[in-house]
């Protein structure tokens, strides 16, 4: 591997300073599990890893006034395993359960899940694609089983996030520390999408930091699931997921989010199958409905149509078995 | 781990930038990270090819040890090349195999995605830590009872992943145990092996839990 210096920042704001220096090119790091294959790949070569598992109190989760903030470098093992994230917030668990392997989800964090670089295999390989600062996504016209069926465009990778779309669902809070300070979004406003910019997958800077990420007071009758699908029974990303967040009045949904992960460049909301939902008590009928509207104005590419199917009966299977 | 173009595309060009020459790759770079001739241990302090190094203190197998590290080493190739503990394996070298599984503070990790430099103050136990006073780890004797090793490279790995299960959770299911062992891939497929072989260590007794130096 390239050699690079390692500096152990004590605070968030030295991070920060670290990390916007002039005249060196520098990486931030959590659990290292994509830094350093990139790293190796050569993908990327820093000559400074700002390593924030040095700062103290950054992987904790607390609870203020209702809310539930999750630290930055809060791992997955940890976040699947926590009472309170399980109890209220069963969607996240779930879905940070479903990360890769024990290994990953022991080393891995929540910043690091939702910042993590796509692993379509043209980057990850060097191909001088728009991630890796060309000007062509070599998937329109290549391999693309595992690419974007909605929202693509000029790139087609697909967000890799298991725990994304469960915090889209759950319309958490990313509280970011920057130069100039800090700033909280929403987590959709965080994902953004290859038309604003090809080569990146987010909002963040490189000089800024996802320090917290907060939850909402889980709302009376909230129930939630995410469901991934994967081409084999482990240890990969969903080829289509769905994260469902259902306000549920004893049989009614009075409000619901649904977004689907594995088939679009960011978390893809299903406003349309949300409002379907709204108001209703889900029926096995409604279901179905909601799994075919779940597609609409998909766009697949040569080799991806599999996922249509696939995601109308997931988004169908998975607001069925919530609402039972 | 050039990917310079070449009007000619050679097998060894090809396979090395696909990913399937990684362990190719792993075993180049060490030593084009060095300058010519140069011996890493007494490469001079400051001399302007000197890679950064930090001193850390760490606990390696229940013994408490102080060294100096090249910032960019690995946490495996610290154990393997610095340490001489060559029970952890480099199959992938990206966090894929589980081959180089260690325990760290006493979760599993994969020590081919962790610095060397970040186990300052922590604690590591290896392949080479599960035998105590002479004594096989229950774990490591199920293993041989059930044949769970075939070619044996993935064994370390697999043995520490369970460690890490059975620690946390002495009494798991078959369904918990593949579970629980899905980060680590055997090529020989003696998948079934492994799982019998673990349960049969849960079901022998407590002392599983807490055997090692990892209690």
């Amino acid at each position: 591997m390239k050699t690079f210096t390692n500096v152990n920042p004590k605070s968030v704001q030295e991070a920060v300073k670290l990390l916007g220096q002039q005249g060196k090119t520098t990486a931030v790091v959590g659990g290292g599990s994509d830094l350093l294959g990139m790293v190796k790949e050569r993908l990327i070569q820093p000559d400074i890893l700002v390593n924030l598992k040095t700062i103290p109190g950054l992987d904790k989760i607390t609870e203020q006034g209702g809310e539930v903030r999750i630290g930055g470098l809060t791992t997955l093992a940890t976040i699947s395993q926590d009472p309170t994230i399980r109890s209220r917030y069963k969607v996240l668990a779930d879905a940070a359960g479903a990360v890769g392997t024990p290994q990953i989800r022991n080393a891995g964090t929540i910043a690091g899940n939702v910042s993590q670089r796509p692993w379509c295999w043209y980057f990850r390989n060097g191909f001088p694609c728009f991630k890796n600062g060309g000007k062509t996504c070599f998937s329109i016209a290549g391999e693309n089983e595992f690419h974007a069926i909605f929202g693509g465009g000029p790139s087609y990778i697909v967000h890799p996030s298991d725990t994304a779309p469960a915090l889209v669902a759950l319309d958490a809070k990313f509280r970011i520390a920057g130069p100039a300070g800090e700033r909280t979004i929403a987590a959709s406003e965080f994902f953004a999408p290859p038309s604003k910019d090809p080569s990146r997958e987010n909002v963040l800077a490189h000089d800024e930091v996802l320090v917290e990420i907060h939850l909402p007071a889980a709302p009376r009758g909230l129930r939630s699931t995410y469901h991934k699908e994967l081409d084999r029974e482990s240890w990969t990303h969903a080829i289509v997921s769905v994260a469902v967040a259902l306000e549920m009045d004893r049989d009614f949904c009075k409000k619901a989010r649904v977004v689907l992960g594995g088939v679009a460049p960011i978390p893809w909301r299903l406003p349309k199958v949300e409002a379907m939902l709204a108001g209703k008590r889900i029926t096995p009928e409604l279901a179905a409905q909601a799994g075919a509207a779940s597609i609409e104005g998909a766009q697949p590419l040569a080799k991806n149509k599999y996922k249509l199917p696939l995601t109308k009966a997931i988004v169908k299977r998975t607001l069925t078995a919530v609402a039972a | 781990m050039s990917r310079k173009s070449s009007s000619k595309i050679s097998r060894r060009h090809f396979v090395e930038g696909t990913g399937a020459g990684l362990v190719a790759a792993a075993t180049v770079a060490p030593l084009k990270g060095q300058a010519p001739g140069a011996d890493v241990k007494n490469r001079t302090q400051g001399a302007p090819s000197s890679p950064p190094r930090t001193k850390i203190k760490f606990t390696i197998n229940g013994a408490e040890r102080g060294m100096e590290v090249e910032d960019h080493w690995t946490l495996v190739e610290l154990l393997r090349d610095h340490l001489g503990l060559t029970g952890s394996k480099i199959g992938c070298d990206r966090g894929e195999c589980g081959a180089c599984t260690v325990l760290l503070d006493g979760k599993s990790v994969y020590s081919c995605s962790q610095l060397g430099v970040w186990i300052d103050g922590k604690s590591i136990i290896t392949i080479e830590g599960l035998a105590k006073n002479g004594r096989l780890d229950p774990l490591q004797q199920a293993f041989i009872d059930h044949d769970g090793p075939q070619c044996g490279f993935c064994t370390s790995g697999q043995l520490m992943s369970a460690k890490a299960l059975l620690m946390h959770n002495p009494h798991p299911s078959a369904e918990e145990v593949r579970a629980g062992m899905t980060g680590n891939i055997c090529r020989c497929s003696n998948y079934n092996h492994y799982v019998e072989a673990v349960l049969a260590a849960s079901a022998a007794g407590p002392s599983t839990g807490s055997g090692g130096n990892a209690a």
